[in-house]
């Protein structure tokens, strides 16, 4: 190997071999049209090819693949959620995520190290005690766990008592992980592209054309393009692309803030969080620990940075590990959190008939990647959506019959 | 630090306020529950200027500011009497 790598290096002969294909023209027409090219728009764009045999498709992206919220998330998967419904859709995309750097054949660094939701208040230990129950009913690994064995699976916790919010348990969640999640976006643009999917970066969509309620042409800035259906999945600014395609979302668009630290040696294995105390951290396979808080406190469409998010972040961090304030911040960035009124996603069809809609992601979208896409293939191919995400649909907010996930989301919002 | 320039406190650190979302006309008390549900869920969600409620805590002071949510900037602040004079809608 390190003979191997040696020639590579001192060698002219680079490999031809392209994550992407070179890029195309716009062709006049594709089956299915995907505008976003995040995790989820290319993950639909991959199973509609592999499951669905459709492969005139295009992913349009107005910047690069992975360049939103796929890149700027912090890369936590889990599936203890609240609702059946959830739970159910979590666990599935658990599933896939566990067998998914064998079916793209890219490295995704999944790593399973256990994920621990702080519980500072009876409250909490409550709604954790709900959920243990609903996530074990449905077969997921979740218990509530008291200090004790907190102290076991990650000693380094501040477990004192004379702090201003002391841990009085934890929902332990031993299959939580950690994925890469650059590389989801490239192992499933690869992984498209080599079945036929075009994928055109730098192609952002300016407008449809609408003719009795379908969209029969997608107008971008290189150029119109016809489509025989469209699915939008562009995160942040769900509204905007939807309010081109004439109509309304129950959706909010919040910064979302985090960042990271100087790199330091090995110490944290599990992931935290703390609901209540607005924060959460794991250390990434660099050594750096990568840390979030709740979404900002008003609307917004700039990912600028605020010194009130870190002074906010760190105050609570302090508490749980004291000795972080001798570490660095190195780097911060924001994403654009398209929120909804219950912390569920919104999947499936819109009020055009041939539009189709992955949207709602908030802050809870990147571990739903696999879920979403494959999902979203077969609610585009089959113009219906499968079981799974029926619960999800656009029309639940006028049908009065929202999920109620608020319990379930990491951090306070 | 952010300054929200409150038309009764002057100008706060933006710690202090909430924002409480977009101005708009609520549905008559009898309308259907489509209607209710639409103006209780749905929104413009604008990339722009935006009219929205915001409320000093300390005081519990209501008012109205306008800010453009592409730049972070806060453009004005007025009262709800302001709002109603200025003839440009709720």
């Amino acid at each position: 190997m390190p003979l191997r790598l040696l020639r590579f290096g001192l060698g002219l002969a680079r490999p031809d071999t392209r994550i992407l294909p070179l890029p195309q023209e716009l062709k006049p027409h594709y089956d299915v049209v995907i505008v976003g090219g995040g995790g989820h728009g290319l993950a639909a764009a991959y199973y509609l090819a592999r499951q669905h045999g459709i492969t005139n498709v295009a992913v349009l992206d107005k910047g690069y693949i992975g360049g939103g919220n796929t890149g700027r998330n912090t890369a936590i998967v889990r599936s203890n959620y609240l609702t059946d419904d959830g739970v159910r859709f979590y666990a599935e995309s658990m599933r896939l995520y566990q067998t998914l750097s064998d079916e793209l054949d890219i490295n995704l660094m999944y790593s399973q190290r256990g994920h621990l939701t702080l519980a500072h208040t009876d409250a909490s230990i409550r709604t954790m005690r709900w959920r243990a129950e609903v996530n074990k009913h449905l077969g997921v690994a979740s218990e509530l766990i008291g200090p004790d064995e907190i102290a076991r699976i990650c000693p380094q916790l501040n477990l004192s008592r004379a702090v201003r919010y002391p841990i009085l348990g934890a929902l332990s969640h031993p299959v939580g992980a950690t994925v890469r999640h650059d590389a989801v976006a490239w192992g499933y643009a690869r992984a498209a592209g080599r079945l036929g999917v075009a994928i055109h970066q730098g192609t952002e969509v300016v407008g449809f054309a609408i003719e009795g309620g379908r969209i029969t042409a997608v107008e971008t800035t290189r150029g119109r393009i016809g489509c025989g259906k469209v699915l939008i999945a562009v995160a942040g600014r769900s509204s905007l692309v939807c309010d081109m395609a004439g109509f309304r979302l129950p959706i909010r668009t919040v910064p979302l803030q985090a960042c990271v630290s100087q790199p330091v040696k090995r110490f944290l294995d599990p992931i935290i969080v703390s609901g209540s105390l607005h924060c959460y951290i794991w250390q990434s396979q660099r050594g750096e620990l990568v840390m979030g808080g709740a979404t900002d406190p008003y609307p917004l469409y700039s990912t600028r940075s605020t010194l009130d998010f870190k002074e906010g972040l760190m105050a609570h961090m302090l508490e749980l590990l004291p000795f972080l304030g001798e570490v660095k911040i190195m780097r911060q960035w924001a994403g654009l959190s398209d929120m909804t009124p219950d912390f569920a996603p919104v999947m499936g069809k819109t009020p055009l008939s041939n539009c189709y809609l992955t949207a709602g992601w908030g802050t809870w979208g990147f571990k739903a990647t696999p879920a979403s896409g494959k999902a979203m293939a077969a609610c585009v191919a089959d113009d219906r959506p499968p079981e799974l995400i029926a619960p999800f649909r656009l029309d639940r907010f006028r049908e009065l019959d929202q999920l109620g996930e608020a319990g379930a989301a990491s951090v306070g919002h | 630090m952010k300054i929200m320039p409150c038309p009764l406190n002057g100008p706060r650190n933006i710690q202090e306020f909430i924002c409480r979302g977009e101005v708009r006309i609520p549905p008559a008390a009898d309308a259907s529950a489509e209607a209710w549900a639409e103006y209780l869920f749905y929104r413009e969600n604008k990339a722009g200027i935006v009219r929205e409620w915001w409320c000093h805590l300390p005081t519990t002071f209501w008012f109205i500011a306008e800010r453009d949510t592409r730049t972070d900037e806060i453009i004005r602040t007025y009262t709800f009497d302001a709002l109603d004079e200025s003839g440009s809608g709720r």
